[in-house]
């Protein structure tokens, strides 16, 4: 056991601190469209001294970055407050797929507009009737004359309204198991038979979108890793997207933390042994958390990939974040129902916490049976 | 950044782990429980293969080794409920070592750390610590009262059996006066106690969690196995959450005892409060999962139970961790 970071850790570390105190752009200006361009020209910068894509290879922009160096960079950019990249999905998963997956042609035309957010992406997987039960998803793709004509409709595809690009998973054979009949497509969101239209959630804020096709055209070489396969393709993505994620929200919460620390010194409440108590235990929570995610990381470094381990964390995560903001709002008290209060806010917005990237009961379902070995239900 | 054990402390473990599976087979060890004794021939090959003084220094003769090797150790001794006063005297030494002075050292360690001697601890509250382990065993009683601690040599203190529901570890209430005082650093001493405890509730987890498992793989009601039920299921989910959390904060715990003692209290009290919790919450939920049977005193799991109860409450229970995790975290010290 070695808890301290490696002279190459730390110097990396060091640069990346040191980066950011003369690039961290500040705070996000008003408005959704100004926002939006604002985490844009961020990532144009972070790409520009190659901090995005940081785990991509170095031939095609990346840095290869050690799964630790990833961690502390999720760390810093966390604990530095530094503004979210406008092509996430892009970087931690398309990216990604187009790498392990794509031919040479894809890797030569999408990566590069990836990294500059040049071209956004979004994913688009989930349906109204194909939640946890993703396989069974309904979207068609038929083949027509070099490439694929695609209707259906998808929801809670984040960022479709400024996407290029859907990472889109749909049916190619109906007649096989439904693992196997998806093919993960590349979509050209520029095209009439796509629509987005937004999907207002119980914050009031359009987040995420649906998304309707109806006779989309999709081209054969926008085939990622060969027709049939795509379940494969979605599911590694997802695996290391989980792994990776853990260290950037631990981060949010011990800052989340430490604000609800300073909001209780506020209410005077510092004294009160039932606060004491529940701060406490929410403190040593997200510890665990933060311990249990470098031990995960521990295990992939030994083994190369993230094993199903990897779904403790962001279950672990999604409990503390709603307790914390549930005991935020007893600690601000009868103003707490206050429309523009921001801890009201997060209390909402972590409702979504134990659905989004795989709820909480099909996460235990993959512990009790890939790790445990208990007995799959049905 | 490596959470992974070294070579050696691997070693360490596997050995502990077959070595104690060897020696208290379950008919053995069932032998133990129910008779509330300890075996002799045990505590002679503990002594022989160094466990005893596995965190003390070589000049002591013990192995020269830290509080990893140390709950590596406990965690092992608690997978396999060990009746055995191995805690105890790992307690007596700690203190010794990090709070006695020198000629307290010299006294009592060589000792200890050969298993020739057996010690103890406990923390007094009133003039009278409540519960102390492995008391009417020991030679030496270390006995800390707030933030002033002493030295007794077991003859010359007051013992009276004080049995609980942990059958498989003795206890007793201890009064004594005129002790030597100890001038050290009790704080640590008691700190890395709470971490070997920490590491042995996470034993006691891991095997109740194991046994809840293979329980619901293999009981069948409305014909198939009871694991199948997401009631169920989840719940074991749960527990391995709850074990392997106690394990990270356990081990990064032990882990500052050695290398950033700075970090020590903190962690150290971070650790035994969720162990103490995550002890008390895995044994019933464990117990839950077994159904009738699990009620039963025939079963084993009660021992895992009533002894993951009892360590919550040594050396400080989870309620009063947290107090101490408040005011380090930045709510200040309560006032008086």
């Amino acid at each position: 056991m070695d808890l301290t970071l490696s002279p190459q850790e730390e110097s990396f570390r060091d640069e990346l601190r040191a980066w950011l105190a003369d690039n961290h752009p500040g705070p996000a200006p008003e408005g959704d469209e100004a926002a939006f361009q604002f985490q844009r020209d961020w990532q144009r910068t972070l790409a520009a001294a190659r901090w995005a894509g940081l785990s991509w290879p170095e031939e095609y922009g990346g840095r290869g970055a050690t799964l630790v160096e990833q961690a502390i960079f999720n760390e810093e950019m966390a604990a530095a407050r530094a503004p979210a990249v406008a092509n996430v999905l892009g970087l931690v998963m398309g990216g990604p797929v187009v790498i392990a997956h794509g031919s040479d042609e894809q890797k030569e035309r999408y990566l590069e507009p990836i990294l500059s957010a040049e071209e956004i992406w979004c994913q688009g997987f989930s349906e109204p009737e194909a939640g946890s039960d993703l396989a069974s998803l309904k979207t068609k793709a038929v083949k027509s004359n070099g490439g694929w004509v695609v209707s259906g409709q998808k929801v809670w595809t984040t960022l479709a309204h400024h996407a290029k690009w859907c990472m889109l998973g749909a049916r190619t054979d109906a007649d096989v198991p439904k693992h196997q009949g998806l093919t993960y497509f590349l979509m050209d969101m520029d095209q009439e038979a796509v629509q987005v239209r937004p999907l207002v959630q119980i914050t009031g804020e359009p987040e995420f979108n649906e998304l309707f096709m109806e006779e989309a055209y999709i081209p054969d070489e926008n085939v990622v890793g060969g027709v049939g396969n795509g379940w494969g393709v979605a599911i590694t993505t997802l695996m290391h997207e989980r792994a990776g994620l853990a260290f950037g929200l631990q981060v949010q919460l011990k800052i989340a933390l430490g604000e609800l620390i300073d909001l209780i010194h506020e209410r005077g409440l510092a004294g009160d042994p039932l606060v004491r108590e529940r701060l406490a235990q929410l403190y040593i929570e997200s510890e665990a958390l933060r311990l249990n995610a470098w031990r995960g990381l521990t295990q992939i470094m030994k083994t190369g990939i993230p094993g199903p381990e990897g779904s403790l964390p962001k279950w672990q995560w999604s409990d503390i974040n709603q307790e914390l903001t549930e005991f935020a709002l007893e600690v601000l008290g009868p103003e707490a129902p206050r429309a523009d209060s921001e801890w009201t806010y997060r209390y909402l917005r972590a409702r979504a916490n134990s659905i989004e990237g795989g709820t909480t009961e099909i996460l235990k379902n993959i512990i009790a049976e890939r790790v445990l070995g208990l007995p799959r239900m049905r | 950044m490596n959470f992974d054990f070294t070579d050696d402390q691997q070693a360490i473990k596997r050995t502990a782990r077959d070595f104690l599976a060897d020696r208290l087979k379950h008919e053995r060890w069932r032998e133990l429980a129910e008779s509330g004794t300890y075996d002799d021939g045990l505590w002679t090959e503990i002594g022989e293969l160094g466990w005893a003084g596995i965190h003390l220094d070589e000049d002591v003769g013990g192995q020269g080794l830290g509080s990893v090797e140390l709950a590596i150790l406990m965690e092992e001794l608690g997978y396999a409920l060990t009746p055995s006063a191995f805690l105890s005297s790992a307690a007596a030494s700690l203190v010794l070592a990090h709070a006695g002075s020198d000629a307290q050292r010299e006294r009592w360690l060589p000792g200890l750390a050969a298993g020739e001697v057996i010690g103890t601890a406990g923390l007094v509250t009133d003039g009278v610590a409540p519960m102390v382990a492995d008391a009417d065993r020991a030679a030496v009683i270390v006995l800390v009262d707030g933030l002033s601690g002493m030295v007794v040599e077991a003859a010359a203190a007051e013992i009276e059996e004080q049995p609980t529901i942990d059958s498989t570890r003795r206890f007793s209430r201890v009064r004594a006066s005129g002790g030597e005082p100890l001038e050290g650093d009790l704080m640590s001493a008691l700190d890395r106690i709470e971490v070997a405890l920490a590491a042995e509730l996470v034993g006691v987890a891991q095997r109740a969690m194991e046994m809840a498992v293979a329980y619901a793989k293999e009981r069948e009601q409305f014909g198939r196995p009871i694991g199948t039920n997401q009631a169920v299921s989840h719940r074991c989910a749960q527990m391995l959450l709850e074990v392997e959390s106690a394990r990270s904060t356990t081990l990064y715990a032990a882990w500052t005892a050695d290398n950033e003692p700075e970090s020590l209290p903190l962690a150290a009290s971070m650790a035994k409060a969720y162990a103490s919790d995550a002890g008390r919450r895995v044994t019933t939920s464990s117990l839950q999962v077994h159904g009738g049977i699990g009620f039963t005193w025939e079963h084993d799991l009660h021992f895992f139970l009533k002894r993951a109860e009892t360590d919550g409450h040594l050396f400080g229970a989870a309620r009063s961790h947290r107090e101490r995790v408040a005011a380090l975290a930045g709510l200040g010290a309560l006032a008086a």
